[in-house]
């Protein structure tokens, strides 16, 4: 039995905000069930009483001095951005028609 | 060939400050040479002309004028295009980032730029870092220098390409689980990643970032030392960059240079080798152990079981961290925009601009770490994948209480045709078999040619591994064997790599 249906990697795309494909469906749907199997190997040593580990370095609370430091202008800040207006960045309309 | 091409880092540094040769003259020699060849090895995705002779010639005036400058000053390299470069491309080889011109320097590059180091251009790599063999690239794969029909290695394929090329004496890459070893072990070059928080990711485009790491990459293990403690070094713009020195690693491949390696114990990782590994690749790893033994290294066979499980482990880990690092390329504030006809909403144009700017692998690991982190499975997987992180890090606790450095062979196999595993996802992940434990406990590690596969002429590399801070211990190691190997072969390997065609001098 797979570990992931056809249906849950279209959810898992919706959430991702990725707009895939039927095709690629198919064929992420297939890869997909066969890398959760085998990563899926993890659990066979992983016992409660090992503590997890999230980062090599164990470092908390890394602050730095509270002074103001150059930043990037708004121009330039602006340059990269698909489409500017008025100094700002122009995003389509973010509610849906049924909103 | 242009002798200059050839020569090493650290000669071309002496010659350029010495004024024997200029850095204009080093600088146009390796663009006329990549204009030669990179048509046919597609390791350059931008090559900045202009910026790398404005540089070089401001090298030289600073030299004519008696100003002290550094030990790289002038030498150029190879900048993996994950790293920003202000005014100049940098595209990770993917679509959605492509014509995106940064705003600001990466602090690798900032480093670069102030110690007079020439940056060339960018060079090409597997989608946001994520592949083994630079064929994920938006933008063409990269081909091997040594036989062009086959992978450079991944994901950082287009700085080792360039290296073995003979277009650049250095380059940068990024090594999130093998990235810089893995393509210098398939090229015959020598890759680092060093500690991890060694040199910063300030402006390293994020995969995975409590794995990734930038390091260098030459074709010696002295010139990989001298790029190393240029790029190294405590920068507060990076909250897990280490506060502390950085590892005396020129000293150290100095050093090691004398060829005596008595007093060094030497662990031999024995769950990397067996089934899947090429003959011919363990044969080259059994002999640079007995390379290591002559030079007076005591040499142990070390077990790390949890190692077995650091591959599922990292492919949980990784993908569970690039899914939220890439929730970023959202289509508002930089990178492409597809669908924005007015009629769309902002999540549906979101939707198909990801849709259109990301390639299969990245969609692939983005859906799996989607999937990991979700609850319901956030135990099973990721949960289960953090325990098994401390497992190898107790692993290696407990081996380098008893040896000082660990070695294995670099990959199980020699660089493998072009298309080979691309529609394989488990096959390709496989090349990073041995690498990956390194990121995940954060630990030094780092590859150097062992010579080529008695089996099928390709390179090999061996790895090296040492405890966190203490990469100069391996630096030593990998420069004792570089001697003896070069003794033994009459030559160096980087020189048995074949003319490219086209390279007709």
């Amino acid at each position: 039995m797979p570990s992931i249906s056809r249906d849950e990697v279209a959810h898992l795309a919706r959430l991702a905000r990725l707009a895939v494909t039927d095709d690629e469906l198919d064929l992420f749907a297939g890869q997909l069930d066969v890398i959760l199997q085998s990563v899926a190997t993890v659990g066979d040593i992983a016992t409660a009483d090992i503590p997890p580990t999230s980062h090599a370095v164990p470092l908390t609370n890394v602050f730095r001095e509270d002074v103001v430091r150059p930043s990037l202008g708004q121009q330039q800040a602006l340059a990269g951005a698909p489409a500017a207006e008025d100094g700002r960045f122009r995003v389509p309309r973010i509610l849906g028609e049924e909103a | 060939m242009n002798s200059l091409i050839r020569s090493t880092a650290a000669e071309l540094a002496a010659k350029i400050a010495s004024r024997e040769v200029s850095a204009v003259e080093v600088a146009q020699a390796h663009l006329d040479r990549i204009a030669e060849v990179d048509g046919a090895v597609n390791a350059f995705l931008h090559v900045d002309t202009e910026g790398a002779l404005d540089a070089a010639r401001k090298v030289d005036d600073d030299i004519a004028a008696g100003v002290q400058v550094g030990p790289l000053a002038g030498v150029p390299v190879a900048l993996k295009d994950v790293l920003t470069t202000e005014g100049v491309p940098t595209t990770v080889g993917s679509k959605i980032l492509e014509g995106w011109v940064p705003p600001y320097d990466a602090t690798v590059t900032r480093r670069l730029k102030e110690a007079g180091v020439v940056i060339l251009g960018k060079t090409n790599m597997d989608e946001f870092a994520m592949g083994s063999s630079t064929e994920n690239s938006a933008y063409g794969p990269t081909r091997n220098p040594w036989d062009l029909d086959r992978i450079p290695g991944g994901s950082g394929g287009g700085s080792a390409a360039a290296l073995a090329a003979f277009e650049a004496p250095l380059s940068i890459g990024t090594d999130t689980g093998g990235s810089i070893r893995q393509p210098g072990a398939v090229t015959g070059t020598v890759g680092v990643k060093p500690t991890y928080g060694g040199v910063s990711r300030y402006g390293l485009v994020a995969f995975s970032s409590s794995l990734d790491q930038a390091g260098p990459c030459a074709r010696t293990v002295l010139d990989a030392a001298l790029l190393h403690e240029v790029i190294a070094g405590y920068d507060p713009m990076d909250s897990t960059s280490i506060d502390a020195p950085v590892p005396p690693v020129v000293a150290a491949a100095r050093e090691g240079a004398n060829g005596d390696l008595s007093g060094v114990r030497v662990g031999v990782v024995t769950q990397f080798s067996g089934e899947g590994y090429q003959p011919g690749v363990l044969r080259s790893f059994e002999a640079a152990v007995a390379q290591l033994k002559q030079l007076g290294a005591e040499v142990v066979e070390v077990s790390c079981p949890s190692f077995d499980y650091a591959l599922p482990a990292y492919y949980l880990i990784a993908p569970s961290e690039a899914s939220s690092n890439l929730a970023r390329f959202d289509a508002m504030r930089y990178g492409i925009r597809v669908g924005d006809d007015g009629t769309r909403s902002a999540e549906e144009v979101m939707s198909l601009t990801r849709e259109a700017g990301f390639g299969p692998e990245v969609k692939r690991r983005i859906m799996i770490g989607t999937y990991a982190l979700s609850s319901g499975y956030y135990d099973a997987y990721y949960g289960s994948a953090q325990k098994v992180r401390t497992l190898i890090s107790r692993d290696f606790e407990a081996a380098f209480a008893t040896v000082d450095v660990l070695v294995s062979p670099t990959t199980p196999t020699t660089a493998f045709p072009i298309g080979e595993r691309t529609d394989d996802p488990i096959a390709m992940y496989k090349a990073d078999l041995c690498t990956i434990p390194a990121n995940l406990a954060g630990n030094a590690a780092m590859s150097v040619p062992s010579g080529l596969s008695d089996d099928d002429g390709l390179p090999v590399g061996l790895q090296i591994m040492a405890p966190a801070l203490q990469d100069h211990r391996m630096y030593r190691v990998a420069a004792a064997y570089e001697v003896a190997r070069d003794a033994a072969l009459g030559a160096t390997v980087i020189s048995g790599v074949p003319q490219l065609a086209g390279a007709s001098r």
